[in-house]
Formats: C-alpha cells, sequence, structure tokens
C-alpha cells in the first residue's frame, strides 16, 4: 500500500517537473544565437548542405565522438554479459520457410544498398553515418533470420570497427594539424556545393562512423544469438 | 508543435509509471525504452519553430533565406544520436535481463534482493 502511494507520488513529482516544458516555454519566434550561426556561416564554411550533419560531424564533433565511445562500451558490455563458457547446441533451429528465403535474396542487397547510400549522402539528404550503420546492421538481421546456421565472422567485424574508430580519431588529428582544430572537416578541398564529393571530409568521417555503428550493431546482435564464445 | 510535447510528455510519464510498478525485468526496459522516446519527442519539439522546414539546403530552400526557413538544427542533431544511444542501452539491459535470468532462473524484479536494504 505504501509502494502504490509512494509511486504516486514520486509520479506526481515528476509531472510537477516537466510541466513547465508544456506551459511556460513559449513557442521560439526565430533560431537561438547558436543555430543561427550554425544555420547562417555553416553552409559558406563548410559546404555541407544538410546543417543536422554540420552540426552531428563538425561543430559538436566531440560529442558524437563520445557518443560513439559510448556506443562501443554498451557493445563491450552485451559481449562481455553474453560470453558462454562452453559452446551450448542451439536448441531446435527450424529452417526459415522459402518465402522468407526468396525474400531475403532479393531484399538483402537493396537494403545495404541503401545503407551505404544514407552514410555516404549524410551531408546532402536526411541520413548519415548513424542511420546508414542501423540499416546495414538490419540488413544483416534478415539474413541471419533466413539462414539459421551462418555465422558472422568476429575477425571481420573486429578488424571493421577498430579500423574504423581509428581512422576516425586520426580523422579529427589531421583537423587538428591541418585546419583550426581537432574534428575540423576543412582540410579537404570544399568541392561543389550540393555534390557527392564536397563539404571536406565530412562525408569521409560521416561513413567511418557508419561503418563502425553497423559492425557495432552487428556484433551486438551476434551476442545476442549466442555466438559469443 | 505543442501536441508532439503533450504526447511526448504524456509518453515520459508512461514510461516512469511502467518502470515503476512492473515486476517483470523485461517490462521494465519496455517502459524505458517507453520514456527514452517520450523525451526525444519533447527534445525535437523544443526545436521546432512554426511553419518553417527540416535544415537541410536544396531547391527549395535558399541559402540567403536560410535564417528564415529552417527549424534549430541542434536538437535534431543531439536527438539523432541519442536514438542510437537508447539502443545500445536498451541491448545492454537485455543482456543484464539475461545474465539474471541464468543466474536466479526467474525475472521478477523481487527475487533480487541483494541489494537491498
Amino acid at each position: 500500500m505504501i509502494r502504490k502511494y509512494a509511486v504516486i507520488l514520486i509520479l506526481g513529482l515528476f509531472v510537477l517537473m516537466l510541466l513547465p516544458l508544456l506551459t511556460e516555454l513559449t513557442p521560439f519566434q526565430e533560431l537561438s544565437p547558436v543555430a543561427q550561426k550554425y544555420a547562417g556561416e555553416g553552409p559558406d564554411a563548410l559546404g555541407s548542405a544538410n546543417l543536422v550533419t554540420s552540426v552531428v560531424v563538425t561543430y559538436r564533433g566531440m560529442d558524437t565522438l563520445g557518443e560513439v565511445a559510448v556506443l562501443f562500451a554498451a557493445a563491450a558490455g552485451v559481449g562481455f554479459f553474453l560470453r558462454r563458457k562452453e559452446k551450448r547446441p542451439a536448441p531446435g533451429k527450424r529452417e526459415a520457410s522459402a518465402l522468407l528465403k526468396t525474400g531475403t535474396a532479393f531484399l538483402l542487397p537493396l537494403i545495404l544498398l541503401v545503407g551505404v547510400f544514407v552514410f555516404t549522402h549524410g551531408h546532402l539528404t536526411p541520413g548519415g553515418g548513424f542511420q546508414g550503420g542501423v540499416l546495414i546492421a538490419s540488413a544483416v538481421v534478415l539474413f541471419l533470420f533466413a539462414n539459421r546456421s551462418a555465422s558472422v565472422s568476429r575477425t571481420i567485424l573486429q578488424w571493421t570497427e577498430s579500423l574504423s574508430g581509428v581512422f576516425y580519431v586520426a580523422m579529427g588529428a589531421l583537423g587538428l594539424l591541418l585546419a583550426a582544430g581537432f574534428l575540423d572537416s576543412r582540410f579537404l578541398p570544399p568541392g561543389e556545393f550540393g555534390k557527392l564529393f564536397s563539404a571536406g571530409a565530412i562525408p569521409v568521417i560521416y561513413s567511418l562512423i557508419g561503418l563502425k555503428v553497423g559492425s557495432e550493431l552487428v556484433g551486438i546482435i551476434d551476442n545476442m544469438r549466442g555466438g559469443a564464445e | 508543435m505543442i501536441y508532439v510535447s503533450i504526447i511526448g510528455f504524456a509518453l515520459i510519464i508512461i514510461g516512469l509509471y511502467g518502470m515503476l510498478t512492473r515486476r517483470n525485468i523485461i517490462r521494465i526496459i519496455i517502459g524505458f525504452s517507453i520514456a527514452d522516446t517520450g523525451i526525444h519527442l519533447m527534445m525535437v519539439s523544443i526545436g521546432y519553430l512554426k511553419g518553417r522546414t527540416a535544415p537541410i539546403l536544396d531547391k527549395a530552400v535558399d541559402q540567403a533565406d536560410a535564417l528564415q526557413r529552417v527549424v534549430d538544427p541542434v536538437p535534431s542533431a543531439l536527438v539523432l544520436t541519442a536514438i542510437v544511444i537508447g539502443l545500445a542501452v536498451t541491448a545492454l539491459m537485455l543482456a543484464y535481463a539475461v545474465r539474471l535470468h541464468e543466474a536466479k532462473g526467474s525475472l521478477d524484479i523481487h527475487d533480487f534482493k541483494e541489494l537491498k536494504w
């Protein structure tokens, strides 16, 4: 009974705490000063048509590096907790249906292609490394559903993940040496605005993030289906 | 955009309620995911400006009038990464749940008394 009242009390306090966000926050009429700087100078300085991408990759690049590190820590945690000491035979694996197998054979290359498109065009269209990486991981999930006995190569996964992480930090260090600061993307030529090869190092960095996020999520999936040793 | 704020607010409270009252660990994790989604919706709605469009420059949004046409890109960038981190944290919590079930053969949070006083 006390428990019930305590829950109601806690929820009431949370409502009180969050209510000002609904009642007192007047909608903004124009961009905040920070956003004005990003939206006003961003396209000229960085050459990225997608302003969200220029914020994620360059202006707040350190935050993104931190987020990638958090993702890595979570993936390592999943691998640690789901580690199996002895290899257990998987209980009753049934073959996938012909429908799923045929559908996968048709859809898998398309999903992979869309994933790569999304992270290479992160500076032009909605999307980027995180979304592209998740798309690639979803393609792998579909493949593993259709081929129950298939296994993911840990070596390739670990090398992809480590190398993309190392190159990401190396690109940041190159920005420190050749441009204004760490993760500054202006050390590569800006190119023509709105084309694929433009915006300096932003597409390169975002592709590396895409590879890293994709391989990390595939690692998590592989651990969860008991592939870890 | 006040509707999105209200939906986000409701989702946060529903998720917290689920986390506080459910006993099954999987359901607690689902409650966390619901609250997480609510927080994302609230953050996006704070960055919205009435009648404006996505912060991507193309034929529809010229670079010259971008300041008058686009919404705030900073909350969008924050939510973009927060979604992926939420996914990874959910996966980590599910891995904990698997280990807890292996240890006690139960997913009821009341069976785990080691850290209770």
